[in-house]
């Protein structure tokens, strides 16, 4: 298992170097001068421009930008946004947000998704499980943005219970209705899929041979079904939970919440090279992780994966 | 033992979590208190730019340095300039400038403002390696360079409270520029540590920053009454917090639903309601911005008479009303010339401004006659950024050409503004492009000068008039303002026969304000003006 993961872990060196080479010549290969965008409508003074794109090391070769860039990594320095603000202090911002926001998120969805994908399996054809069927399929077909600007707009403006954009500092109850968006796509997915698991595991041979033996429901449900069933599920949760890190950029512009999904987006915007690498090199490594995560958690569900090698 | 397992599992995730949650707790806890009654909440951006006065040419940083800092005149609603630190402002010649300050006022760390703060920081914006954005506001000051590091001769200190300023050439203008940021005096402080300064500045003006690290990135930044300010901008209020969004639409959400009570940007989505929403609080007026579009003389069928002939065509084949009131929703006013119905001096009837109007006939006739000098052929494409919000209105005049002069008129989008501008900077774009003008103070020249001048900064068409040029600098010799607007609507009737650009509309300023507050009134520059707003 610790090699396992050992091996896993040395996977994301050639991993992190491919991504940051990669997304910096894409950034490099933007068409348009960051520099000139600066001056606006009424342009820069040709000798301030070029002082500026020394200052950024932007007049020099893309392969000797890139050097400076990862050399600058490995010493903690991240560069510097256009505003003059590290861009590492940017990042020690913006994740912590966009941490908790997901983990808000993940925990509703996971939570409740299970919780009504479970009943749903085993009262297959009821009512209940008709009714999740349809809801689930009303929240995954409506587009992430009508659902955020509809709840923004019934809760925030009509009703008034919840905050309608995020405040400063980002407080725990305004990241809530922000949250409750972004689960309620993948609370559908977990809904469908755990529902799925647990129909199938309903017949197969050890659940009867556990009910067979005289194993009390729940304890045949707890042990031998949610447990087998759990597999797709952690891989979903896994990877939505690195999806929510880097990309809620659309929930996170509707509710001015400033994570990293937002800060990106005006730093693509305003083409700042070095925030957006960085960003992106983040959100890399954090998407590894959790697939190792992932991966970890599936030696612990299914014995089989773990002895496997 | 297998729970045990996952157990474990499950709390090595947890301590993660745990580790990254301490962390925010404590940014929560600092936003908590200190909050008086009547704190005006209001929106912005993130500052693309230090805090540092000649460094910023965006609003997101301006609409905090003109609330922080006070310079010798600020601006009032209608655009006309009144004195703030300045007792007089003086000249008989228009070039020669001697400058009296009021003596006493101190900026926030109690530095006294002296002829001397402002001397230091007009030389610091100047210098060519200090790299400020802002630097060409002091182009015409006698010293100046583009090239090399050079200190500005033309001022001299005389005494704490007095200093003069030689200009390379008259400019009756001068004093009108003196409200924007640009010339705002620094105390000492700032050229020990420029970066730092620039993170959490010192001013002199209606408000300061609440404490060090008042500026929350990305967040906010909190503002307080400056207690020691005695100018004609006292605060009404007990401070400003500007919200900085990353969308218009959230702000305008957050108006809505009262978190927000002043909003100067309504989005696009909302422009069809906003009036209806907000009644008496709703805010649609012309602003100093002028939108047009640029037909460079380089472009083939463009050069000379039928240059000319086709680019009257072009405009008269407009319907800019239609245009204003079915695209924008009525938040944009039609051209009647090159400026802006806020600035003084303003007509909307000068000589030749019919050419401004729609009228299809004529159109249609006058392209017949450049048609007489040499066959049109060919596309006719208007070059835009997408980023900007400019496809519709850029498709709406493609088809209005296409309608009434019977041309190939499309839209040719560029992804993002850098793009667009980079070659339109390089002047490698073959096609005609959009522009824009945001006037950075209220005087008919600073829409004229920077942009149709021969030579000039801005001149991405390259146009170039004698007639309009010796109109234009004749103007700025003037002393007295009248006969000075007078020299520039006539250089106006050059450029409508020329139309080095095709003058589209103005925008307006849209915004509204929650019940919470009142005298909320919008300035010529389409900030609110903040200081006069009171919370009750």
């Amino acid at each position: 298992m610790v090699w396992y993961i050992v091996r896993r872990i040395l996977q994301v060196i050639p991993v992190f170097f491919g991504a940051t080479l990669l997304i910096y010549f894409m950034v490099f290969a933007l068409p348009g001068d960051p520099i000139i965008a600066l001056g606006g409508d009424r342009g820069l003074n040709p000798a301030v421009a070029a002082a500026l794109r020394a200052e950024y090391n932007l007049d020099k070769p893309f392969i000797v930008q890139y050097l400076i860039f990862v050399g600058g990594l490995f010493v903690g320095d991240f560069g510097t946004s256009f505003s003059g603000q590290p861009v590492s202090d940017i990042l020690a911002q913006t994740f912590p947000v966009t941490l908790r926001l997901a983990l808000l998120a993940v925990t509703m969805e996971a939570v409740l998704g299970i919780l009504i994908g479970l009943f749903s399996g085993l009262r297959k054809g009821k009512l209940f499980d008709s009714s999740a069927l349809v809801v689930s399929l009303i929240f995954i077909s409506v587009p992430i943005f009508v659902t955020a600007f509809v709840a923004q707009y019934i809760f925030g403006v009509k009703l008034g219970i919840a905050r309608t954009t995020v405040g400063a500092g980002a407080p725990w109850e305004d990241l809530i209705l922000p949250a409750v968006v972004l689960a309620s796509v993948s609370f559908a997915y977990i809904v469908r899929l755990t529902r799925t698991s647990v129909i199938e595991n309903l017949n197969e041979d050890f659940v009867r041979t556990a009910t067979a033996k005289g194993l009390s429901r729940p304890r045949v449900i707890r042990v031998h079904i949610l447990r087998n069933s759990m597999i797709p599920v952690v891989t979903y949760i896994g990877t939505d939970f690195g999806l929510l890190m880097v990309g809620a950029t659309v929930t996170e512009g509707i509710f001015n919440v400033p994570g990293v999904g937002r800060t990106l987006y005006q730093a693509i915007i305003r083409s700042e090279g070095p925030t957006v690498v960085s960003f992106v090199t983040v959100m890399v490594i954090i998407y590894l992780v959790a697939n190792l995560l992932v991966d970890v958690l599936y030696g612990f569900l299914d014995p089989r994966i773990r002895y496997a090698k | 033992m297998r729970f045990n397992r996952i157990g474990t599992a499950i709390a090595g995730i947890g301590i993660v979590t745990a580790l990254a949650l301490t962390g925010c707790v404590s940014s929560e806890a600092a936003t908590e208190g200190g909050a008086g009654s009547a704190i005006i909440t209001t929106n912005g951006s993130e500052p693309q730019n230090p805090l540092i006065p000649t460094a910023t040419n965006e609003t997101g940083g301006g609409k905090i340095l003109d609330n922080i800092f006070a310079g010798l005149v600020y601006y009032a609603a209608d655009g006309s300039p009144q004195n703030d630190l300045a007792e007089s402002i003086e000249t008989e010649d228009a070039q020669n400038y001697t400058i009296t300050i009021k003596s006493g006022t101190t900026f926030t760390n109690g530095d006294p403002v002296t002829a001397q703060s402002f001397v230091d920081a007009w030389q610091y914006g100047a210098l060519l390696s200090n790299e400020q954005l802002s630097s060409y506001f002091f182009e015409s000051i006698e010293g100046f360079s583009y090239d090399e590091d050079s200190e500005l001769t033309g001022l001299t200190v005389v005494d704490d409270t007095t200093f003069t300023v030689k200009l390379k050439q008259p400019e009756s203008d001068f004093p009108l520029r003196l409200g924007y940021s640009a010339f705002f005096p620094l105390p000492e402080v700032a050229f020990d540590d420029i970066e730092a300064f620039g993170e959490n500045p010192i001013g002199n003006g209606p408000y300061m920053l609440d404490g060090k690290g008042a500026w929350k990135h990305n967040e906010k930044i909190d503002l307080v009454v400056n207690p020691d300010y005695e100018g004609g901008r006292k605060a009404q209020n007990d401070g400003l917090e500007i919200v900085f969004y990353a969308t218009q639409e959230a702000a305008y959400a957050d108006l809505q639903s009262g978190n927000l009570d002043v909003l100067d940007a309504v989005p696009d989505s909302a422009l069809a309601t906003f009036e209806d929403e907000f009644g008496d609080r709703a805010v649609n007026q012309p602003s100093a911005v002028f939108q047009s579009f640029t037909i460079p003389e380089r472009l083939a069928h463009f050069e000379g008479e039928e240059g000319k002939l086709r680019r009257a065509a072009i405009s008269m084949a407009i319907n800019r009303e239609e245009i204003t009131d079915v695209i924008f929703e009525g938040s944009r006013t039609p051209a009647t010339d090159f400026t802006s119905p806020v600035i003084d001096g303003y007509s909307e009837a000068l000589e030749g401004a019919d050419v401004l109007e729609f009228n299809a006939d004529e159109a249609v006739k006058l392209w017949a006659e450049a048609d007489a000098i040499s066959p049109w052929d060919g596309q006719f494409p208007i070059a835009y950024n997408s980023d900007g919000g400019h496809e519709a209105w850029v498709d709406a005049v493609s088809n209005q050409l296409k309608n009434t002069l019977g041309i190939d008129a499309i839209g040719a989008p560029y992804p993002t503004f850098a793009e667009i501008r980079t070659l339109v900077t390089e002047r490698t774009i073959e096609t005609p492009f959009r522009t824009g003008w945001q006037a950075d103070y209220p005087a008919l020249a600073n829409f004229l000068g920077p942009i149709y001048f021969t030579g000039a900064g801005s001149n991405d068409g390259d146009y170039s008039s004698e007639e309009f040029d010796s109109l234009y600098k004749e103007g700025l010799a003037q002393t007295d303002p009248e006969a000075g607007n007078e020299l520039f609507q006539q250089a106006q009737t050059v450029l409508l026969t020329d139309l080095p650009a095709i003058p589209l509309w103005y925008s307006n300023v849209t915004g509204g304000y929650s019940e919470n507050v009142e005298n909320v009134q919008f300035g010529w520059n389409s900030v609110p003006i903040y200081s006069e707003i009171t919370k009750g």
